[in-house]
């Protein structure tokens, strides 16, 4: 290759490589406000500011969804597999809210450790199912492998 | 003479003249295939289970996802070919790049957000993918600010060069950002390494519609580079005979 096109190249290959570096580090150092909402395990440990607007996101524990019968007063546990917390919300829930699949909440975190939301989001999974082969398999199994494919882990 | 055609595209007019046969082929194929694809996936493709039919954009929203990444791929590496080279053909590929890869981006954002209003129900949420590629959109338009921006067309190409080569960072990032944070968009449905969860009945039209935008992309960006050596070349005597001939 001509000396000054080789040059060049290296020239390119630094604007490339410098500039990775440079977003890599504010990456790093912006981590935790990169992530959109908190598990359960981080708000449990104290990691998540009290009374301040914050997101929360997990999956809606089976069997623990109370709606009141004459509002739209709703509360649920939301676990990462580690811990759980309870939210509390009044308005209509997302098409896809369900008992098993995975929330993401807006609000903000009370003193008793209780999240009042203000906004419920569904958060819906990568799989992409017809309703025939979901029922040929008799897959009720199907919402927990959601969480699962979740990985709340890291 | 392996290196005999990299030499040869350094003629914008001998590059004109190879490709002209190829418009008819490229069309009829990215037509044919986003017809099959389209009418695959909306008509004939079965309704997800818990989104109902809602789901179906899925068939513009990832092929365009798809093709807005690929796309500034093309245009970095042409913008680096244009730096190193001195390539002219080169400058221009990155030049009629940046319009298309933006209104891919454009198209993925606004059928992302219709998607999410009915599923996630929001239309828009501040989280690491859709964020990103917001940043992608204004890079597209960086460089095409920036193409208009000089009255020499050598520092305008080294400037949206430049930028479009600092700007790659952010695709892997947009690529892993569902896997590095927690994010609301959901992670990759196509895996390369493992099994993809969709339904091969759902999979196929969709592979159908990413492989037509590919060609479609293809098509495009070569109509577009050839306008830009006309427009460029038109002192040359090639250009004015062919004016006259046509």
């Amino acid at each position: 290759m001509h000396p000054v096109r080789k040059q060049r190249l290296i020239m390119v290959l630094f604007v490339v490589i410098f500039a990775s570096v440079a977003v890599g580090l504010l990456a790093y150092a912006l981590r935790e406000n990169i992530n959109l909402f908190y598990p359960p395990s981080k708000i449990i440990a104290g990691e998540a500011p009290v009374d301040k607007r914050i997101r929360a996101g997990g999956c809606v524990l089976p069997g623990e969804v109370r709606r009141a019968k004459d509002n739209l007063d709703v509360s649920f546990l939301i676990t990462d597999g580690a811990a759980s917390v309870e939210v509390q919300y009044s308005g209509i829930l997302p098409d896809l809210f369900a008992e098993g699949e995975a929330v993401v909440v807006n609000g903000k975190l009370n003193g008793e450790g209780v999240f009042m939301a203000s906004e419920v989001l569904a958060k819906h999974d990568e799989t992409y199912t017809p309703p025939e082969v979901a029922e040929a398999m008799q897959n009720t199994g199907e919402h927990q492998k959601t969480c699962e494919g979740m990985n709340y882990g890291s | 003479m392996a290196w005999q055609w990299f030499h040869r595209l350094g003629s914008p007019r001998w590059f004109f003249e190879k490709t002209n046969a190829w418009i008819p082929w490229l069309a009829a194929i990215s037509i044919s295939l986003l017809i099959v694809g389209a009418v695959w996936g909306l008509a004939f493709a079965p309704a997800d289970m818990k989104q109902g039919n809602s789901y179906r954009i899925i068939y513009i929203h990832v092929p365009a996802s798809f093709l807005a990444l690929a796309g500034y791929y093309t245009m970095a590496i042409s913008g680096a070919i244009g730096l190193i080279w001195k390539m002219k053909l080169a400058d221009m590929v990155m030049k009629s790049a940046a319009p298309i890869g933006a209104v891919l981006t454009f198209v993925a954002l606004i059928t992302g957000a219709v998607w999410g209003k009915p599923t996630w129900g929001t239309w828009w949420v501040w989280d690491a993918r859709i964020t990103s590629m917001l940043v992608l959109f204004f890079l597209y338009l960086g460089v095409i600010a920036l193409q208009e921006a000089y009255q020499n067309q050598d520092t305008a190409n080294k400037a949206s060069a430049i930028l479009a080569l600092v700007g790659t960072v952010n695709i892997p990032i947009i690529y892993k950002s569902v896997d590095w944070w927690y994010t609301l968009h959901q992670p990759a449905t196509i895996k390369f390494t493992s099994e993809s969860t969709i339904h091969p009945t759902m999979l196929y039209p969709l592979l159908v519609m990413v492989v037509g935008f590919y060609v479609f992309y293809a098509l495009v960006l070569l109509m577009r580079t050839r306008t830009e050596i006309l427009s460029r070349e038109k002192k040359t005597r090639w250009v004015q005979e062919l004016a006259v001939k046509t």
